[in-house]
């Protein structure tokens, strides 16, 4: 067995995900490279051969790649792919924006948001807001799948890959960049936090948000929230949890003001503690809290954040 | 400029499924059906652009059973013009799914595609970037605003570090995120012209394209029962609990 990895970046830096993903390729067996493709990436690819267990990192590194717009991104998979079994990318927006295109040049399916290995070509996956959990075996020769965080623990930072240049250089004449306006915070990434703490529509107001920054400063938490409340215009869409949001799974998940419909739960409930704070006693989000406050958060975030 | 649309008969988002006893699959039956609410923004958006003035013709795609044309009908009584129902009863993956709108394409010859980011039945979220890729057109995916402007179409993308915008040359795919629009709910009017519309059958045969994947189910499984735990009376006892018991703090 034979894996590639793409690598997925932040601003240029290696993700945390990345780490996520390589163990899902542990999982599946074989030898391990990375692709880090962008522009300017060279500390990334550094940082990808400190992932245990991989053995070639291989770096494109282009203007064309700059921002991994899907055209480019996707074209330079089908030169690479051959003598690959599988290849694996985080279900990040960059992982779901560019693997069904290899999968679809490649006339295979791909397997989205897996979250366990059974064997080299059978996995789990959740459907229905993960309110089932599907085995699926691919027959195809060559497996594209994209791997949820939350399923596997990142492997450590202690290995010493070996770096090599790709020289394939696409072109790219539909699709250029614009702009991008990407939310400035000092806390930890949602999707690797240990701690979480979600506002929803009970907030009632992007200012009332502030409740929760002082306790996120306190536990080392990152910010969450509910689709309405991202709706309602209180915060910025990249910090949605839920089905169609973010898939989070801290030690710790705190929701407030949230009520816990089926596509919230679906990005939570696979926290090891949750915590609810809603003034309705029979919210649903009761029914998966280890830990139910009822009461009105206006009183209770301040009281918390003061004990704390 | 033609906008083609493809929409998906899938469970009712309010719905909790069960899986079936044999573990085979979940159980849809007597189950409450709806329209997938990413393909009800696509519409939208592809019936705005033609108040607008950008479109000239709507044109809605599904693939799916007979009764998937209830979806169709939903999509004419909100404001697409003609309707294409391409009939199988089988399990129709993205790819293949993909490859009858490839064609679909190919025949129509639309400027823009809309799609939904993702079926909440299966949440594969691949649809649209494989349509892209067979085509050879363009993508810009999970869409908080589309906007024409001549031969190019600027999209801006909700991406998981905040808002990304793109230049897309015509024709182009897009697939649509919950912010793009607030769908319209359809007028009495509305769905009894629905009626009278086009609706085109055709089977994937038509098209010479196979339905059958290489994936198979082998078992549908329900996930571990999260028990909900205890009321706690104060900030006080919280902070205890999650200190002493939970160990999170
Ligand atoms: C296709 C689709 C995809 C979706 N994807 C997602 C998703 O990814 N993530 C997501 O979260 N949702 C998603 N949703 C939306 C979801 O169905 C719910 O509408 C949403 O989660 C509700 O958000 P909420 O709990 O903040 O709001 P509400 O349901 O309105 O709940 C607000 C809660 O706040 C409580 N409250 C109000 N005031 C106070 C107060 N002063 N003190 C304490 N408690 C108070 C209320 O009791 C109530 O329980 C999706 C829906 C669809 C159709
Ligand atoms: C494990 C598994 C179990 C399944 N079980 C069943 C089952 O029991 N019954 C069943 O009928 N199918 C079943 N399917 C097939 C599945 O429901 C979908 O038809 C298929 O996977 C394609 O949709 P998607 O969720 O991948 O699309 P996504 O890529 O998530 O959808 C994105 C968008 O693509 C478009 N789109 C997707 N499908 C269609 C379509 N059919 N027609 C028009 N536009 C479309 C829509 O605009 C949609 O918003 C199963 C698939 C899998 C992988």
């Amino acid at each position: 067995m034979s894996i590639l990895v793409l690598a997925d970046l932040h601003e240029g830096q290696l993700a945390g995900a990345t780490a996520h993903v390589v163990a899902a390729a542990q999982a599946i067996g074989g030898d391990i490279d990375v692709l880090v493709a962008g522009e300017g990436v060279q500390a990334a690819a550094e940082a990808a051969a400190k992932l245990d267990g991989v053995s070639k990192v291989r770096v494109a590194d282009n203007a064309v790649y700059a921002h991994q717009l899907a055209e480019p991104m996707g074209a330079l998979l089908v030169e690479l792919a051959d003598g690959y079994t599988h290849v694996l990318a985080s279900a990040s927006t960059t992982g779901k924006n560019v693997l069904p295109r290899l999968a679809a040049l490649k006339d295979v399916s791909q397997l989205s948001d897996v979250i366990a290995v059974d064997s080299a070509d059978t996995f789990k996956r959740p459907i229905y807001a993960g309110n089932a959990i599907a085995t699926v075996k691919s027959d195809d020769a060559l497996k594209v799948i994209t791997v949820r965080s939350t399923g596997f623990d990142a492997v450590g930072t202690s290995g010493s890959a070996t770096i090599e240049t790709v020289d394939v250089v696409v072109d790219n004449s539909q699709s250029s960049f614009v702009k991008e306006e990407l939310a400035q915070s000092d806390r930890p990434e949602l999707g690797g936090a240990k701690v979480v703490i979600s506002g929803g529509r009970g907030m009632g107001n992007g200012e009332n948000f502030k409740l929760l920054d002082g306790i996120a400063d306190k536990l080392g938490a990152a910010i969450g929230a509910s689709r309405a409340a991202v709706d309602a215009g209180f915060v910025p869409n990249d910090m949605q949890v839920g089905q169609t949001g973010k898939i989070v799974a801290p030690d710790l998940y705190i929701a407030v003001g949230i009520s816990g419909a089926i596509q919230h739960l679906a990005g939570m409930k696979d926290s090891k503690v949750i915590v609810a704070i809603n003034k309705d006693d029979e919210a649903p989000i009761f029914q998966v809290a280890d830990y139910g406050l009822v009461g009105d958060l206006f009183e209770i975030l301040p009281e918390l954040e003061s004990k704390l | 400029m033609k906008v083609l649309v493809a929409v998906k008969r899938v469970i009712d988002y309010n719905v909790k499924i069960r899986v079936k006893a044999d573990h085979s699959d979940v159980d849809l039956t007597n189950v409450k059906m709806a329209m997938n609410p990413f393909c009800e923004i696509a519409v939208e958006e592809a019936v705005r652009l033609k108040e607008k003035g950008v479109a000239t013709e709507v044109v809605a795609v599904t693939v799916g059973p007979k009764a998937a044309q209830e979806q169709l009908r939903t999509a004419l009584a909100l404001g697409a013009d003609r309707a294409i129902h391409i009939e199988t009863d089988e399990r129709a993956e993205s790819l293949a799914v993909a490859k009858l709108l490839a064609k679909v394409v190919e025949e129509e010859q639309p400027g823009l595609v809309v799609l939904g980011k993702q079926a909440i039945d299966t949440d594969n979220n691949q649809t649209g970037q494989m349509l892209a890729a067979l085509t050879g057109l363009p993508q810009g995916t999970f869409a908080s605003e589309v906007a024409v402007d001549g031969d190019k179409v600027n999209v801006t993308r909700e991406i998981d570090g905040g808002l990304q915008t793109i230049a897309l040359t015509l024709p182009a795919i897009v697939t649509t995120d919950l912010r793009l629009n607030e769908p319209r709910y359809a007028k009495l009017p509305d769905i009894m012209k629905a009626k009278k519309k086009p609706l085109d059958v055709k089977t994937p045969a038509d098209y010479g394209i196979e339905v059958a994947s290489k994936v198979s189910l082998l078992k549908v499984e329900s996930p571990a029962e999260r028990k909900g735990g205890v009321k706690v009376a104060s900030v006080d006892e919280l902070i205890d609990k999650l200190k002493n018991e939970a160990k999170v703090l």
